[in-house]
C-alpha cells in the first residue's frame, strides 16, 4: 500500500556524498538488526526516503477513512455500524501514530499537512476509487486491508525505530480489519442472488487496484537498492503482490467468487498464481491525480482542516489564558 | 498556511498487568487535559491501559546516542552483578 511513497526518483544529497566512516557506522548497525534512533546519525537520503514514505503512510490512513466513512450511516445492522465505526477510528489512530513517527524525522505535523493539502505529498493510489456498494466495504476489508497487512508485516522489522515500533501497534490492530471484511463478503455470498451479485461487482472493481497497491513492478521501480541495503523495505513489490495473490486466491475461490482476470491460474510447479498484465497506465493516471474520486477526497480533507482551524485556535488561546491566569495567581500568592 | 503549532506531549500508559508506565507513543495537544483525553483515544481503544501519564515532550532529558558505550557498556563486564554467576550445588535445590 504504501510502498508507492518509494518508487519516485530522489534528487537530494545522494549517499556516495556522505562521509564515509560515519556511512559504515551507519550500515554496520543496520546490518547487525540495530535500530536506528531518532537522534542517531543517518544519511540525508535515509532520513529523506523515511519522511517520504511514513509521511505518504500517514496521509494514506487518514485519507482511508473517506471510502468506508462514507457507509457508516447506511451500515446494514448495529454489528456492522458499531465494527466499520471502530475500523475507521482506527485509520485515524494509524495516521497520528505514523504522523509522530515522521514528526521524529524533523518534519512537523503541521507541515506535512501542509504538504497534503497542497497535493506535494501522495496517498495511496487506492483510496481514490469510490465505494458504491454496501459489499465494497467488505471487498475494500479483504483486499485493501489484506494487501495492507501483506506490506505492513515486513515494516515491523524496519530498520527506523520509531517506524517498525508504530508498524507493529498497526499490525496487531489492522487483522481485525482484514477479517471483519472477509465476513461482510462471506455474509453477502451466502445470502441471495442479488447480495452475491453484489459481492461478485465489489471484487471485479477491486482486485486490479488492490493489485496496484504494492507499486510499480520490480522492473520499473526506481528506489530498490538502497532501501533494501538499509533494510526500509525488505521484499520487492512482485514478490509481495505474488504472495497477497497466492493467499487470496482461495479465500475468493472459497466464497464462490470469480476475479476479473481470465489470466488467473495456478502454476503445478511452483504452486503460485499467475496473472494478468497489470494495467500500468491507470496505476498512472490516479496516482498523478485523475483517479475517480481524487479531486473529491482532496476537497473533503482541505474542508475538514478548515473546519477545524477555530477549534485548534481556540483551544490554543485557552490554554494560554489558563497559564497565564495560573501564572498570575503565583506571583499574587507570593 | 501559518498556524500556530500545537505543543507535543509523549504518552506513558500503565496497563492491567501492574507492570510500571510504558511510553506509548505521542500526541498533539493544546494542554494537558486535551493531551489526556486524545491519549485516551489514540492508545488506549483496546483495554491496553488502566493509567495513563501525559509529558510536554520538552521536558524529557534525554542521553544522548554518542554516550551510548560511555553509559552501558562498563556493565557489560560486570557479570557478578546476575545471579548465575554464583554456584549453588544441585542438591540444594532451587534458590
Amino acid at each position: 500500500m504504501y510502498t508507492q511513497g518509494l518508487n519516485v526518483k530522489d534528487t537530494g544529497h545522494p549517499a556516495a556524498a556522505e562521509d564515509p566512516a560515519k556511512l559504515a557506522r551507519f550500515q554496520a548497525k543496520i546490518d547487525a538488526e540495530d535500530k536506528i534512533e531518532p537522534n542517531d546519525w543517518m544519511p540525508e537520503a535515509y532520513r529523506r526516503t523515511l519522511v517520504r514514505q511514513i509521511s505518504q503512510h500517514a496521509h494514506s490512513e487518514i485519507i482511508g477513512m473517506q471510502p468506508e466513512g462514507n457507509w457508516l450511516a447506511r451500515a446494514p445492522s448495529l454489528r456492522r455500524k458499531v465494527a466499520l465505526l471502530a475500523k475507521v477510528q482506527d485509520e485515524a489512530g494509524h495516521g497520528l501514530y505514523l504522523y509522530a513517527a515522521a514528526e521524529t524525522l524533523g518534519l512537523s505535523r503541521e507541515e506535512m499537512v501542509a504538504q497534503l493539502l497542497a497535493g506535494k505529498a501522495k496517498y495511496s493510489s487506492i483510496f481514490n476509487y469510490p465505494t458504491l456498494s454496501w459489499a465494497d466495504i467488505g471487498a475494500v476489508g479483504w483486499l485493501v486491508d489484506g494487501a495492507a497487512i501483506m506490506n505492513q508485516i515486513p515494516l515491523c522489522r524496519c530498520s527506523y525505530g520509531p517506524y517498525a515500533r508504530a508498524m507493529i501497534r498497526i499490525c496487531k490492530e489492522e487483522s481485525f480489519h482484514q477479517r471483519q471484511g472477509y465476513e461482510i463478503m462471506l455474509t453477502l455470498c451466502r445470502g441471495s442472488a442479488a447480495q452475491k451479485a453484489m459481492a461478485q461487482d465489489a471484487l471485479s472493481r477491486w482486485w486490479w487496484p488492490s493489485l496496484m497497491m504494492f507499486g510499480p513492478s520490480d522492473k520499473e521501480s526506481l528506489h530498490s537498492a538502497d532501501t533494501m541495503k538499509w533494510k526500509i523495505k525488505r521484499f520487492s513489490n512482485d514478490d509481495l503482490r505474488q504472495k497477497f495473490i497466492d493467499a487470496t486466491v482461495p479465500q475468493g475461490h472459497y466464497l464462490g467468487l470469480t476475479f476479473p482476470d481470465p489470466d488467473l491460474k495456478r502454476d503445478e510447479a511452483s504452486g503460485h498464481w499467475r496473472f494478468g498484465e497489470i494495467d500500468w497506465s491507470e496505476f498512472k493516471r490516479v496516482l498523478a491525480g485523475d483517479g475517480p474520486c481524487n479531486r473529491q477526497r482532496m476537497a473533503v480533507r482541505g474542508q475538514a482542516h478548515e473546519d477545524g482551524v477555530w477549534v485548534r485556535e481556540a483551544a490554543l488561546a485557552h490554554a494560554r489564558k489558563r497559564a497565564e491566569r495560573a501564572a498570575a495567581a503565583k506571583i499574587a500568592a507570593e | 498556511m501559518s498556524e500556530a503549532p500545537m505543543p507535543l506531549w509523549e504518552v506513558f500508559i500503565r496497563n492491567r498487568s501492574g507492570l510500571p508506565h510504558k511510553h506509548a507513543g505521542s500526541v498533539h495537544a493544546a494542554d494537558a487535559a486535551m493531551a489526556l483525553q486524545a491519549a485516551r483515544d489514540v492508545y488506549t481503544r483496546r483495554g491496553e491501559a488502566v493509567s495513563i501519564w501525559v509529558v510536554p515532550s520538552g521536558a524529557i532529558t534525554a542521553s544522548d546516542p554518542a554516550d551510548k558505550a560511555e553509559l552501558f557498556e562498563p556493565t557489560g563486564s560486570k557479570i557478578y552483578r546476575h545471579p548465575t554467576f554464583y554456584e549453588v550445588p544441585d542438591e540444594v535445590g532451587h534458590m
